[in-house]
C-alpha cells in the first residue's frame, strides 16, 4: 500500500517506517490500538505531548514503536511504576500506559494499585485476554476457574481477579470495563479517562486467537469477539443479579467516575504553599 | 568396575531434560513464572504434575520474586524445592538469591541463559547469570541437552549434601540448548530415585539446646533467617564461603558416582580438558560454545596445531587449582565471555581466569574475546580466528589488543 492510501489514522499517527502492528491476525489490540488513536483525534490532542508507557506482553506492543511519538517500552510488569517517574517529573506530559492482564495484574499488581491508591493523573488501559498471549499460553491471575491453560493442563484451581472492583476499592478516580466489541463505548470511555483528572483505568477485555483460542478450541476471532459481545452484561443490570447469575459474565460499564484530586495536583499545591 | 545401566534415548531439547531430570529427582515443590526460554521446562512439568507422573506440588505464582521466595519457603521445611527462570527473571529473584543462600536451603534452579534489557532481547548470553555469580549460588554451565539432564540430576545431591547445603543454578544457553532437539540418554526413574535419594538434612543445635534436624517443624520449632548484627553476620558469611569450598570436592564426588552409574562424564566435573594437556594455544570458554570450539581444535590438531580448550563447568566455586594445573602448557590463552563487566576491563571469565593465573608458576599471554550478546551467532570460522590470532601473539611475543569483540560492527 502507497502512502497516499494510508488510513488517515495511520498517515497522522504511525511513525514512519515501523512495523504498524507485530500481532497475530485477528488479534484484539490492533482494534484497542485504533480505538485510542480515535479518540486522540476526536479530542484534537496534542500528540507530542503524550508519552505512552508499556510493560512487556503483546499488548505492550501497542505503541510500541507504532506510535509516533514518545514511547517508553520498559520491562515485564512496571509500566506503571515507569509512568509514575514520568508523570511527576513532567506532569504536563499526558501519560498512557498499556498493560496486559499478566503485566498489569500478575508481576505488577502491586504498582496497580498503588497507581490508583495515589491517584496519579495516568490513563491505564490494561488488555486483558485473561492469559499469557506472548509466552505462549501459560495461567493468568485472570484466567477463568476451570480453565485449560499451558500451565493448568488439567484447569485452573484458582479464580480470577475483578480488576475493575480491585482499582475502584484502591482509589481510582475512573473505572470502566469495556470489550472490543464495543468500540464505540470504548473510544468514549478513552475520552473521558484521557481528560480525567486522577488515576483512570480502562479493562478491556480482548480476544487472542491464537493462545486463548487454542484452549478453548475457538481461533476464529470474529467467533469470539461475538462470544464477548454475547457474555457482556451492562453493570446496570448485574447490580441486582446474584453471583450465581453472574457466573461466566463480562460486567461492562463503568464502574466508578469520581472527582478525586490527582496525586501531582496535589502536589503542585502543596509546593506551592510550602514556598508561599 | 561400572555397572551400566541400559538407558534410553530419548529426543529432548535442553528445556525438557531439564524438566525430564526433575521429574526423576522426586521434586516436592516446583514453583515458577514463565519467561522465554525458559517456558517449555515449566510447561512440561506441568503436564507430569497433571498427569500424576509425579506427586509435586505445581504452583504458578505471580513473579518470580514470588517462585524463589515459593522455594526458599518450600525449602526449609525440609521440602526438595525447584525452579527454572532467565534473564529478567533471574534479576527479579536477585534479592531472593542472597535469602535463599544465605538460609543455606537446597534449592536448584535450571536457568535458561537469555540476555538482559534494555533493549529488549530474548536469545542467549551470559550476562543474567554472570550478574549474580556473587549470590552465593553453585553455578554449573552446561554444554548440550545431555549434560543438562545429567547436571540436574547431580544438582539435587550436591545441593543437598550437609556439607555443602547450597543452592544450585544449572545454566543451559537460551534456544542453543534450551530449544535444539537432540538425543538425550535418559536413567530408569528408579536408577535416579535411588541415586538422588531422600534429602539429607543436617542434625543442629537448637535455641532450647535441643539436637535437630535442621528444618522448621512445629515438633522443634526453630528461626530461619533471623538477625544476625555485627556480631554473627561475618561468621554466617564466612560459612557459606567454607560451604563452596567443600563443594569442590562434592562436585566431583557426586559427579564421579554419577559415572559409575551412566558411563557419563564431563571433566573433572569443574573443568573439562580437551586436547589441552600438551596445548601451545588454547581457548577457555563456559556452555554450549565448547561444542563449537572443539571442532575446531580437531582441525587445528589435524593440522599440527597445538592447539586445545578448556571449558569451565563448575564457574561457583571456581575450581583454581584445576585451571592452573590444566594450562601448565599453555603459551597463549583466550578467554570467551558471553557477557559483558561494563567498564571492568573485560568480561567475568577473564577477570577471574587472570586472577587465577596470578598464582601460577608460568604465565601465559592472556585475552579475552567478548562474543555472542543477544544471541550473535559465533562460527567456527571466527573461533578460528582467536586460534590465528593467538598463534600471531606467539609469534611476535606482543598482544596488540588484549580484548576484542567477536563478529561486532565497530
Ligand atoms: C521478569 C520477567 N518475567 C517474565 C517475563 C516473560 N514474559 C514476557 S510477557 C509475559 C506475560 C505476558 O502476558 P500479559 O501481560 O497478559 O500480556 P499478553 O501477551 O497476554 O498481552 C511474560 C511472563 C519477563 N519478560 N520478565
Ligand atoms: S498471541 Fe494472542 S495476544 Fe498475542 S498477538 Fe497473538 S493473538 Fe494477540
Ligand atoms: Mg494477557
Amino acid at each position: 500500500m502507497s502512502e497516499t492510501q494510508l488510513h488517515p489514522l495511520i498517515a497522522k499517527y504511525a511513525r514512519k517506517g515501523a512495523q504498524r502492528q507485530p500481532h497475530c491476525a485477528g488479534c484484539g489490540n490492533g482494534i484497542i490500538a485504533q480505538c485510542m488513536l480515535r479518540a486522540i483525534e476526536e479530542l484534537d490532542l496534542d500528540f507530542g505531548k503524550m508519552v505512552f508507557v508499556s510493560g512487556i506482553g503483546c499488548s505492550s506492543w501497542i505503541p510500541s514503536p507504532f506510535f509516533n511519538t514518545d514511547v517508553l517500552h520498559t520491562i515485564h510488569g512496571r509500566p506503571l511504576a515507569f509512568a509514575t517517574g514520568v508523570k511527576l517529573s513532567n506532569p504536563d506530559l499526558r501519560v498512557v500506559v498499556f498493560t496486559g492482564d499478566g503485566d498489569g495484574a500478575a508481576i505488577g499488581g502491586n504498582h496497580l494499585i498503588h497507581a490508583a491508591r495515589k491517584n496519579i493523573e495516568i490513563l491505564a488501559i490494561l488488555i486483558n485476554n485473561r492469559i499469557y498471549g506472548m509466552t505462549g499460553g501459560q495461567v493468568a491471575p485472570t484466567t477463568p476457574h476451570g480453565m485449560k491453560t499451558r500451565t493448568t493442563p488439567y484447569g485452573n484451581l484458582e479464580y480470577p481477579f475483578d480488576l475493575c472492583k480491585l482499582v475502584e476499592a484502591a482509589g481510582a478516580s475512573y473505572v470502566v470495563r469495556w470489550t472490543t466489541f464495543h468500540v464505540k463505548q470504548l473510544v468514549s470511555s478513552m475520552k473521558r479517562g484521557l481528560l480525567k483528572e486522577g488515576f483512570s483505568f480502562i479493562e478491556v477485555m480482548s480476544q487472542c486467537p491464537v493462545q486463548y483460542g487454542r484452549f478453548i478450541g475457538i481461533r476464529d476471532p470474529a467467533k469470539m469477539l461475538l462470544m464477548l459481545r454475547d457474555s457482556s452484561l451492562p453493570i446496570s443490570k448485574a447490580k441486582s443479579m446474584s453471583e450465581e447469575e453472574l457466573e461466566g459474565r463480562i460486567v461492562v460499564g463503568e464502574f466508578v467516575d469520581r472527582e478525586r484530586v490527582g496525586l501531582t495536583k496535589a502536589y503542585k499545591k502543596l509546593l506551592n504553599e510550602v514556598q508561599a | 568396575m561400572k555397572s551400566v545401566i541400559k538407558q534410553e534415548v530419548l529426543a529432548l531439547n535442553g528445556d525438557e531434560a531439564v524438566a525430564y531430570a526433575a521429574k526423576q529427582s522426586d521434586v516436592d515443590i516446583v514453583a515458577a513464572y514463565p519467561i522465554t526460554p525458559q517456558t517449555i521446562i515449566v510447561e512440561k512439568f506441568s503436564e507430569y504434575v497433571a498427569n500424576g507422573e509425579v506427586e509435586t506440588e505445581f504452583v504458578c505464582t505471580e513473579s518470580e520474586h514470588s517462585a524463589m521466595t515459593a522455594c526458599l519457603a518450600a525449602a526449609t521445611t525440609g521440602a526438595r524445592a525447584f525452579t527454572a527462570t532467565a534473564s529478567a527473571g533471574l534479576a527479579l529473584m536477585h534479592e531472593m538469591l542472597f535469602v535463599t543462600s544465605g538460609c543455606r536451603a537446597p534449592v536448584v534452579m535450571a536457568v535458561a541463559n537469555r540476555a538482559l534489557s534494555a533493549p529488549i532481547n530474548i536469545h542467549g548470553d551470559h550476562s543474567d547469570t554472570m550478574a549474580e555469580r556473587d549470590s552465593g549460588w553453585i553455578q554449573i554451565y552446561a554444554e548440550n541437552a545431555q549434560e543438562v539432564y545429567d547436571s540436574v540430576v547431580q544438582a539435587f545431591r550436591i545441593a543437598e549434601n550437609p556439607e555443602v547445603l547450597l543452592p544450585v543454578m544449572v545454566c543451559l544457553d537460551g534456544f542453543t540448548l534450551s530449544h535444539t532437539l537432540e538425543n538425550v540418554n535418559v536413567l530408569p526413574d528408579t536408577v535416579v530415585e535411588k541415586f538422588v535419594g531422600t534429602r539429607q538434612l543436617p542434625q543442629v543445635l537448637t535455641h532450647e539446646g535441643k539436637t535437630a534436624s535442621f528444618k522448621l517443624d512445629p515438633e522443634n520449632p526453630m528461626t530461619v533467617g533471623s538477625i544476625a548484627l555485627q556480631n554473627y553476620y561475618f561468621e554466617f558469611k564466612r560459612q557459606q564461603e567454607e560451604a563452596m569450598r567443600n563443594a569442590l570436592n562434592v562436585i566431583k564426588q557426586v559427579h564421579d558416582e554419577y559415572a559409575q552409574v551412566s558411563d557419563r562424564s564431563y571433566g573433572d566435573a569443574l573443568v573439562e580438558s580437551y586436547c589441552v594437556d600438551d596445548a601451545e594455544i588454547a581457548i577457555i570458554c563456559l556452555g554450549s560454545t565448547a561444542g563449537t570450539v572443539k571442532t575446531v581444535v580437531d582441525k587445528l590438531r589435524a593440522e599440527d596445531v597445538k592447539a586445545g580448550l578448556l571449558r569451565i563447568r563448575t564457574f561457583r566455586p571456581l575450581p583454581v587449582k584445576e585451571i592452573i594445573k590444566a594450562l601448565g602448557t599453555v603459551k597463549a590463552l583466550a578467554v570467551m565471555d558471553r557477557a559483558i563487566s561494563f567498564g571492568g576491563n573485560g568480561g567475568p571469565v577473564y577477570h577471574e581466569v587472570r586472577h587465577v593465573l596470578y598464582s601460577a608458576d608460568k604465565h601465559p599471554y592472556v585475552v579475552n574475546y567478548i562474543y555472542g550478546l543477544g544471541g550473535r551467532d559465533t562460527s567456527p570460522e571466527q573461533i578460528r580466528k582467536i586460534y590465528e590470532d593467538l598463534q600471531r601473539i606467539l609469534q611476535t611475543q606482543h598482544v596488540k589488543t588484549p580484548i576484542q569483540y567477536v563478529g561486532l560492527r565497530e
